[in-house]
């Protein structure tokens, strides 16, 4: 039988998969702004490859993103984000992007790679401080968009959401920084303990009216004992 | 004897594994009642993902204008494109012509927006609602003039209540009470109660658009977050 070629062969570069990957990112409103985390780990599918990977990235003085999925994906994006900031700077007409407009800019891009069948594979987290208050949205592969007073992408949206939306709904306000920080510590161990491709190093984001602050990488403590005295 | 086909001569394959699936089903239900000079838009605004709750506050109901309100369900990722594709198209109008586009002028802009897209549909159903009317949609842009409608994860549920309880079709008494703004309201907001409780995808809260000839106002409720 005939075999028929096409006549112009050239591979096919869209409907990806992941390659190099990140997972949960975690994020919360509390009383004076916004507050993200996400572990350091870069996977290669179950290799641990790179473990000093930053996952949480500052966009101007007032957004953090988070990105969990294809890092290279979030690599590109960080490039576009970083050049929308430089064309909106040689405006120079006084306005800056924030945080709202971080989100509807990915939105749109995330959005139309999506319609093209050849998306950017990576739930984002977007966090900042915008006119006075909070914000935080979550961007997706598919273009699905939402805002909340609570996120988590990935392993988080089942581990983590949880005792997210216990603590915060109903009290974004009120909510001290110290709160914050403890949340997210029990969010950030139950996802070490539970989710088999994390890791025990992450980075805190927060996000007020006086800026951005992303702390260094650090670890918490764990609890393994209870495994000394078993039989199996 | 071997002929060659130019016409299909590149080979065909399907991808052992499905690949990257453009679609997700938001879940979420919204419905809308035309009375004869008054129009209730309603929906749910819990977002969803299989099992997972996106939010419990992300609106599927838009003002698009002093006089319709457009309500999705679907995709929301979709519907949301729709809503931005139309409210862009909404300003261009209002600044060519100089007054706000009518009803039935929007109607047939969604129509068209929404088969501009026939071979890569937007995957949501759309409700127009207008002072004593109501449009709904097929996701290729296939619409028609309705007095209720339902759409959405709980429609099977509210759609045969709607048609008894505001066409007063399928009965057995002769009562037939004349809708009137406050009927329409609590049919709706019953329906949403009833609806919140057998299907999993509808809840959190409940936004209502009451459009009238003067204007348009909004009314909210809580619904069960289980």
């Amino acid at each position: 039988m005939d075999h028929h070629f096409p006549l112009n062969e050239s591979p096919i570069t869209r409907t990806q998969r992941p390659v190099v990957t990140g997972t949960s990112v975690i994020a919360l409103k509390y009383r004076d702004g916004v507050m993200l985390a996400a572990d350091n780990l870069a996977s290669y599918g179950s290799l641990a490859r790179f473990k000093d990977v930053e996952r949480l990235y500052a966009v101007g003085d007032f957004t953090v993103i988070g990105a969990s999925g294809d890092i290279s994906d979030f690599q590109y994006t960080k490039h576009l984000l970083d050049a929308e900031m430089v064309k909106e700077y040689y405006i120079n007409d006084g306005h800056v992007l924030g945080a709202p407009h971080i989100y509807e800019y990915l939105s749109r891009v995330m959005y139309h790679r999506r319609s093209q069948i050849d998306p950017l594979w990576n739930s984002y987290v977007v966090g900042g401080y915008h006119n006075g208050e909070g914000f935080l949205g979550y961007v997706d592969l598919l273009g699905t968009t939402y805002k909340s007073s609570s996120i988590a992408t990935g392993f988080g949206a089942y581990l983590a959401q949880p005792i997210l939306r216990k603590i915060v709904e109903g009290h974004e306000n009120t909510l001290s920084e110290e709160e914050a920080i403890d949340t997210v510590e029990r969010c950030m161990r139950v996802l070490f303990y539970r989710d088999a491709r994390s890791i025990n190093k992450f980075q805190r984001a927060k996000i007020t009216a006086q800026g951005v602050e992303i702390t260094q990488p650090y670890s918490l403590e764990t609890e393994w004992s209870f495994g000394d005295n078993r039989i199996n | 004897m071997n002929s060659v086909d130019f016409y299909n001569e590149t080979l065909t394959s399907v991808p052992t594994e499905r690949g990257f699936y453009p679609y997700e089903a938001n879940g979420g239900t919204s419905l809308a009642i035309a009375g004869e000079d008054f129009c209730v838009v309603a929906s749910d605004t819990r977002q969803s993902n299989g099992y997972l709750i996106n939010a419990r506050y992300a609106p599927k109901a838009f003002k698009m204008s002093e006089k319709a309100v457009l309500a999705n369900s679907g995709f929301a990722a979709d519907g949301n494109a729709l809503v931005r594709r139309l409210t862009q198209r909404i300003q261009w109008y209002k600044h060519s012509h100089e007054k706000e586009m009518s009803t039935t002028a929007l109607a047939q802009l969604v129509s068209n927006t929404l088969y501009s897209k026939r071979f890569f549909p937007f995957n949501t159903q759309v409700l127009l609602g207008g002072a004593g009317v109501v449009f709904s949609f097929d996701p290729v842009g296939s619409y028609g003039l309705e007095v209720c409608r339902a759409n959405g994860t709980a429609s099977a549920l509210i759609q045969p209540f709607l048609d008894n309880q505001v066409e007063h079709k399928n009965v057995q008494f002769d009562d037939k009470p004349r809708m009137t703004l406050d009927r329409a309201i609590c049919l709706a907001k019953d329906a949403f109660t009833s609806a919140t409780e057998r299907d999993m995808y509808t809840g959190d809260h409940l936004e209502i658009f009451i459009i009238k000839q003067d204007g348009i106002t909004i009314e909210s409720y809580p619904l069960k977050k289980d």
